[in-house]
């Protein structure tokens, strides 16, 4: 808990920093700084467009998300009735398909970006087929432990696997329902590949930033 | 940096046609700001009335048949938490934050219009949801606004059942609602900016508006995980925050869950959300005071600095709350330390707003009034609140009225103060008519007054013992009789300002049709709002053209100016900026 506090606020303060010290100390009443300021063409501060910059703002979000879940899972484990869970294999295996999905999300966005709408095409079936494979294999763990008699209410272990690779699970659906979207307008065809190459973009910072969440929060789940 | 026109890309925003369209699904930034501040303002009413309910228990112990030990729960709970997520946060940030982040940024919209409008609808959603508590069997939740396991969700808690389930129900559909906006608000500012408007030349109520959303995309997630884990230990029979107990004699069948979990969690969310209704407010009130003083806020860079430091060190004082629940030492000390830590930042502002008005053309019109009223406040819950960081002296008054008289002062009072000037100040620009002066002042004497006769005597009771939370006193030997009295003269006050803020509403109401013509500019300010082509402004904010920004929001009295004020899309004249560098210290 006190280790999210902290590193929260050491986030904040280094992009905070980085971004924006030389601004924070003008002094805007000066003749001086005014001419300069005169200077400022306006619109953004980050060299992104707007979709971008939200999407990383979400981001932060998402990581506060997570990073709660984590600290809470750390603290409840230090109550004694606390047992380890043994995490089926077949994790292994999902986590190869999830990397197998950002890394198509990857190479459909160099596709895009040389304006190559067949490998788009191709890239954007591929990064949803291993994304609906992932799930279908987490799913298919959730039964293994079932048929093994680890119920949600067994022990906390259990049930903080189940909630967070739920949750897991949900953000990635969040991000399948983009990708099915896109998908769409590509085989519908008719859109310019520009509109195109923007969701292909973010999609594919959302599915490698879901990939390392899925790494920390599996990580996490190994070592204990 | 090269200037990126995204902010003039749609100059003929598609005009809205229908009244459907234009005032129902809109997505123009103003109309969804009135929709969620009038959605705000009926909520807050409603909290308003349980607040009565329960004074008149407290002045006038057993005398009502319709207010019940349990059902006093709930109004207790009920009223805290609409009065703090659901008024508070949903005005200040989908309120104010909408109307004015593009208007004084000199944007035409927020930046995702859609995910704006969203955001209303699942606002209203929320509330909904919450609502619908009052009409359940059991009733609303009556665990307290904290909502601490294991009490909340045992049997023996007013709505264990259903209540508790739609008040974590509707937290989840709030927050939800609240990241669709906070997202705009930022990227907003961040990235919609027009010409010249560099971040030290925005106003600081943008700056307040910005750091406060910033908290609470950051620390809600805190409460939507404890919301989570609370349902599912409710619903499912999980042990995250339940241990082992027995409640009416039966053995439940959690095990080893931690409460005091829960706790860290919520006040990891409860104390960042303090700021999160005080930043906007301190960010309003120095436009208000600067505006209506004709001056230059005093340290302009310094109430930057300390809005950003109050934000960053919001998030390690939160275990102030906890004292009571048992920790290690050195935990506490190091708690404390920094609870007192961020009073120094917040300090600073309070010495800042009252060198702002030190020497200023003051006008005491009704938003200034507030304004003042909002120092006064401030600094008496402010001082109370450093007495409270300190383990010792906040063990023996924890769960007292001292900290109800304590957070009202600095987390409720203060910040409606601010609501209500903020409301006279750019009521004229949202109708394009004043309010009536006189009202006004009626409604601010005897709001500021009863305030004080309703929380004053209450520090005294604190300081007695007497626990908060509680239907009724019984026969309780180290409470005197005269604390009685003190409460019927409490409950008389508190009813005195329920009623008073009629006298607020009819004023709105009657001077929208009523009211003298306000004109684009009626209080001579600087920011980019006052200085649309169109009053209202209209969808689109600018006409064919943005704003350009030359200079910062504070030019007030500048020597040698023609006026007393230099609106900020002014262009800098070298004859009369010239003199901009004297007499004005940073
Ligand atoms: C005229 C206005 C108000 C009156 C008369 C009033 C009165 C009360 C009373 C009698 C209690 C219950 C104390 C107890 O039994 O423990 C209470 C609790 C509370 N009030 Fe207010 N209040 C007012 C405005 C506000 C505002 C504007 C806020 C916004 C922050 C607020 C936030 C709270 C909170 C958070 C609680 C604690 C609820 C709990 O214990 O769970 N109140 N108020
Ligand atoms: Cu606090």
């Amino acid at each position: 808990m006190s280790i999210s506090g902290l590193f929260l606020l050491v986030v904040a303060a280094i992009i905070g920093w980085w971004l924006f010290a030389r601004q924070l100390t003008a002094k805007p009443w000066e003749q001086k700084q005014s001419e300069a300021d005169d200077q400022y063409g306006g619109g953004a501060s980050l060299a992104l467009g707007p979709a971008r910059a939200g999407l990383w703002l979400f981001l932060g979000v998402i990581t506060a998300f997570f990073g709660l879940f984590m600290s809470a899972y750390r603290m409840r484990m230090m109550v004694p009735d606390w047992s380890p869970l043994a995490e089926p294999s077949l994790l292994w295996l999902n986590t190869v398909m999830l990397i197998l999905s950002s890394a198509a999300f990857q190479w459909t966005r160099g596709a895009a970006d040389h304006g190559d709408a067949g490998r788009v095409k191709a890239g954007l079936g591929a990064a949803g087929l291993f994304a609906l494979a992932f799930l279908a294999g987490q799913l298919l763990a959730w039964q293994q432990l079932n048929a093994s008699g680890q119920y949600l209410t067994s022990n906390p272990a259990i049930a903080f696997f189940y909630l967070l690779t739920g949750l897991h699970g949900l953000h990635l659906l969040g991000g399948l329902s983009v990708w099915g979207r896109t998908t769409a307008r590509m085989w519908r065809g008719g859109s310019p590949l520009g509109d195109i190459r923007l969701s292909v973009e973010l999609c594919t910072v959302y599915w490698h930033y879901l990939l390392l969440v899925w790494l920390a929060l599996f990580g996490l789940l190994l070592i204990t | 940096m090269a200037y990126v026109a995204i902010a003039d890309r749609d100059v003929h925003p598609h005009d809205p046609q229908t009244f459907f369209t234009r005032y129902i699904w809109s997505q123009d930034h103003k109309v969804i700001a009135i929709q969620y501040s009038l959605t705000a303002i009926l909520v807050g009413l409603v909290a308003l009335v349980l607040s009565g309910m329960m004074r008149l228990q407290l002045g006038f112990p057993n005398s009502f048949s319709f207010i019940d030990p349990s059902n006093y729960l709930q109004f207790v709970t009920m009223h805290g938490m609409i009065m703090v997520i659901y008024l508070l946060t949903a005005l200040f940030l989908g309120g104010f934050g909408n109307y004015l982040i593009p208007l004084m940024v000199g944007a035409r919209d927020m930046v995702f219009p859609y995910l704006n409008m969203l955001s209303y609808w699942v606002y209203l959603l929320a509330v909904i949801v919450l609502m619908v508590g009052f009409f359940v069997p059991g009733g609303p939740t009556g665990a307290g606004w904290t909502l601490y396991p294991p009490q909340a969700i045992l049997p023996g808690t007013a709505g264990a059942g259903g209540g508790i389930i739609l008040m974590l129900v509707s937290l989840g559909i709030f927050i939800v609602a609240f990241t669709m906006g906070g997202l705009n608000y930022v990227t907003t500012v961040l990235q919609a900016r027009c010409r010249g408007m560099t971040f030290m030349r925005m106003p600081l109520s943008v700056w307040g508006i910005f750091m406060a959303t910033v908290l609470g995309l950051l620390a809600f997630p805190a409460l939507l995980v404890s919301a989570i884990m609370m349902t599912l230990d409710s619903t499912l029979g999980t042990s995250f925050f339940m241990p082992a107990l027995v409640s009416m004699g039966e053995p439940l069948d959690y095990k080893g869950g931690s409460p005091v979990l829960f706790q860290h969690l919520f006040w990891f969310f409860g104390h960042p959300e303090v700021y999160i209704v005080a930043l906007p407010a301190f960010g309003i009130v120095s436009d208000l005071l600067s505006v209506h003083a004709r001056k230059n806020i005093f340290g302009y860079r310094m109430m930057v600095w300390a809005i950003l430091a109050i934000g960053g060190l919001s998030f390690v004082v939160w275990a102030h709350h906890m004292y009571v629940s048992g920790m290690d030492p050195y935990f506490g000390f190091f708690f404390a330390t920094t609870t007192l830590i961020i009073a120094v930042p917040t300090a600073i502002k309070v010495y800042n707003w009252v060198l702002t008005l030190w020497h200023g053309d003051i006008h005491l019109r009704t938003p200034m009034l507030f304004a003042i009223g909002f120092i006064f406040t401030f600094i008496h819950g402010g001082l109370t609140g450093l007495f409270l960081g300190n383990v010792t002296v906040d063990l023996p008054l924890s769960d007292t009225y001292f900290v109800v008289a304590h957070f009202h002062m600095v987390m409720g009072v203060s910040p409606i103060l601010v609501v209500f000037g903020a409301i006279y100040h750019w009521y004229p620009k949202i109708t394009g008519r004043m309010l009536n002066e006189t009202l006004g002042k009626v409604h601010f004497w005897l709001t500021f007054l009863g305030v004080y006769a309703v929380y004053l005597p209450m520090h005294y009771l604190g300081i007695l013992g007497v626990p908060r939370r509680y239907f009724a006193m019984g026969d309780t030997n180290f409470i005197p009789e005269s604390a009685q009295s003190l409460n019927a003269s409490i409950t008389v006050s508190a009813l005195i300002v329920g009623v008073v803020q009629v006298v607020f509403i009819f004023n709105l109401v009657w001077s929208l049709f009523k009211g003298p013509k306000a004109g684009p500019n009626p209080w001579g300010a600087t920011t980019l709002e006052w200085q649309t082509p169109d009053t209202p402004p209209s969808h689109g904010n600018w006409g064919p053209h943005l704003p350009v920004v030359y200079r910062w929001a504070y030019d007030y009295s500048v020597p040698g100016a023609k006026q007393d004020f230099i609106p900020q899309n002014q262009p800098g004249d070298p004859a009369l900026t010239a003199g901009r560098d004297h007499g004005i210290k940073g």
